[in-house]
């Protein structure tokens, strides 16, 4: 410990540089956001909960081509598939497990015919065991319901993929 | 009024000292309230948050000003927990040990010239004693609960306060070889005549030492190892829940507005206006007051929030470290500095 080491020890300089570092953010502008009146904004391409998508004459897109589940690094998706009556290949059985979901995306990616997507949609909660599961059918409701949104996303991210 | 005023003056000492007692014990508890809401303001404004502010407004203008008592209510209506194992008689009367020192110490404060509840002549000697009792509660509390951190945690705040009380003590030598009574009141009428008489200035190491000594004496960042969420999870009071958790909080509290008011009463003067050497003591500016008191105390309490908000804890080596062979060695030379001072009657203490 040489001298001005010990002088820089007693009159606390480091002490007193790091008091006026906290005593300027004070005054600094705060980045608080009020979360359910103000809220950051949102890409196009945010990963939020699922939907399956309909052709605009109401055929269901999803060929059962099992791609998204042979993606799913969590092994969140099922899906088992029979022969529909006008001879298509259609899925029986479309579950999506929200608790292993990881909310990669890749799904979405795999798609061949845009089926899968993951909206926006980040504010939903489950009340009843069983509830993490979302069914086909249960997808496509979310797919009708938010078609507009979704159409609109997929719109705005068009001319990058 | 004046039949208001004269009817008061005709009551009794006793009757006068309850009524003062009552007022200054709802006041401390309410500040003690607004105390942790201002501290998580503060600490959120460093951290360039805004804090609290969803429980209550006042007219649009304090946001979150009623978390404090959002807080209490919730913990009121908590189960209080106590150990099967623990002691359970000294379990429950802990947090009252703590508590009732910080807020027993106010009776000898001088709030205001004219107004100090028992204006005894070691009144210095009666606050050392009792912030020495307040760490009892700690130590209690950590071996009744009968569990190895927190029995951590009180021995930590045991020896942490022994080695910082002697630093303190020794500070405070300096303030009474300089003022020479023990009487709080008497110490701030000895600094008297502007700020180049108040003692931190002539007691700057001392002052300091007290500064420092005062956080290590609260438990408080960066001296707050009795608590070391990282290493013995919370320390002394791991296994109190309710009310009772709650207590310690009000205590920590009331500890540290009591050490802020005793820096302003022992180093900056009390209730004396810093304009009064400029302006005199007549003029409204530079009269003496309890407001002038309060910001002082306000500005120390602050700095709390802001060591808070700045330093890392400190090791507990380190602690001891600087405790036994920094503070006290530098508090012993001032002494040895400010005897020869007043020995060729040098500064303020030469009338």
């Amino acid at each position: 410990m040489n001298v001005q080491s010990v002088i820089k020890t007693f009159l606390l300089t480091e002490l007193l540089t790091g008091l006026s570092v906290t005593a300027r953010t004070l005054f600094r502008k705060k980045v608080t956001i009020n979360y359910p009146e103000e809220r950051t904004p949102q890409s196009p391409r945010f990963r939020g909960l699922h939907a399956l998508r309909r052709y605009a004459n109401g055929e269901e897109r999803c060929i059962a081509c099992k791609l998204c589940e042979a993606v799913c690094p969590a092994l969140a998706i099922t899906i088992e598939s029979d022969v529909a009556d006008d001879g298509t290949r259609r899925t029986t059985r479309y579950d999506i497990d929200l608790f292993k979901c990881i909310y990669c995306g890749f799904c979405e990616e795999a798609c061949p015919v845009d089926a899968i997507v993951e909206t926006r949609i980040h504010e939903y909660h489950m009340e009843n065991r069983g509830e993490n599961i979302m069914t086909k059918d249960k997808l496509l409701a979310v797919g009708e319901r938010y078609a507009s949104l979704i159409d609109a996303d997929k719109a705005a991210d068009a001319r990058y993929r | 009024m004046a039949d208001l005023l004269a009817h008061w003056d005709s009551l009794p000492t006793y009757l006068q000292s309850t009524f003062w007692i009552l007022v200054v014990t709802v006041v401390l508890i309410l500040s003690v309230a607004f105390t942790t809401l201002w501290e998580r303001k503060v600490i959120g404004w460093m951290q360039l948050r805004k804090g609290p502010n969803r429980v209550g407004s006042l007219f649009g203008l304090v946001p979150g000003i009623f978390q404090p008592f959002a807080d209490v209510i919730k913990l009121l209506l908590k189960e209080v927990v106590i150990p099967s194992a623990s002691n359970k008689w000294l379990f429950r009367i802990a947090p009252a040990i703590t508590l009732v020192p910080a807020f027993a110490a106010w009776a000898v404060m001088p709030l205001d010239p004219a107004l100090v509840i028992a204006d005894i002549d070691a009144g210095l000697l009666y606050v050392l004693s009792l912030t020495s009792v307040g760490v009892y509660g700690v130590i209690l509390a950590g071996w009744a609960t009968n569990s190895k951190y927190a029995f951590l945690g009180a021995m930590r705040s045991a020896a942490q306060v022994v080695a910082y009380e002697i630093a303190m003590g020794f500070a405070l030598v300096g303030v009474v070889m300089a003022a020479g009574t023990l009487n709080l009141g008497d110490i701030i009428r000895a600094q008297e005549g502007g700020v180049s008489n108040w003692f931190f200035l002539w007691l700057f190491p001392l002052f300091v030492v007290y500064l420092i000594a005062g956080v290590a004496e609260t438990n408080r960042a960066p001296f707050d190892v009795a608590e070391g969420e990282s290493e013995i999870v919370a320390g002394f009071h791991v296994e109190y829940s309710g009310i009772a958790f709650a207590l310690f909080f009000l205590a920590e509290y009331a500890n540290m507005i009591l050490i802020s008011a005793l820096t302003a009463v022992f180093f900056l003067g009390g209730w004396l206006s810093p304009f009064e050497g400029l302006l005199g003591a007549d003029s409204a500016l530079g009269a003496p007051g309890f407001h002038w008191l309060f910001l002082k105390l306000f500005f120390f309490l602050t700095c709390f929030m802001w060591y808070r908000a700045t330093f890392p804890r400190y090791r507990y080596d380190q602690i001891m470290r600087l405790g036994w062979k920094i503070l006290i060695p530098v508090t012993l030379v001032w002494i040895a500095v400010e005897g020869l001072l007043v020995y060729f009657q040098v500064g303020p203490w030469s009338r």
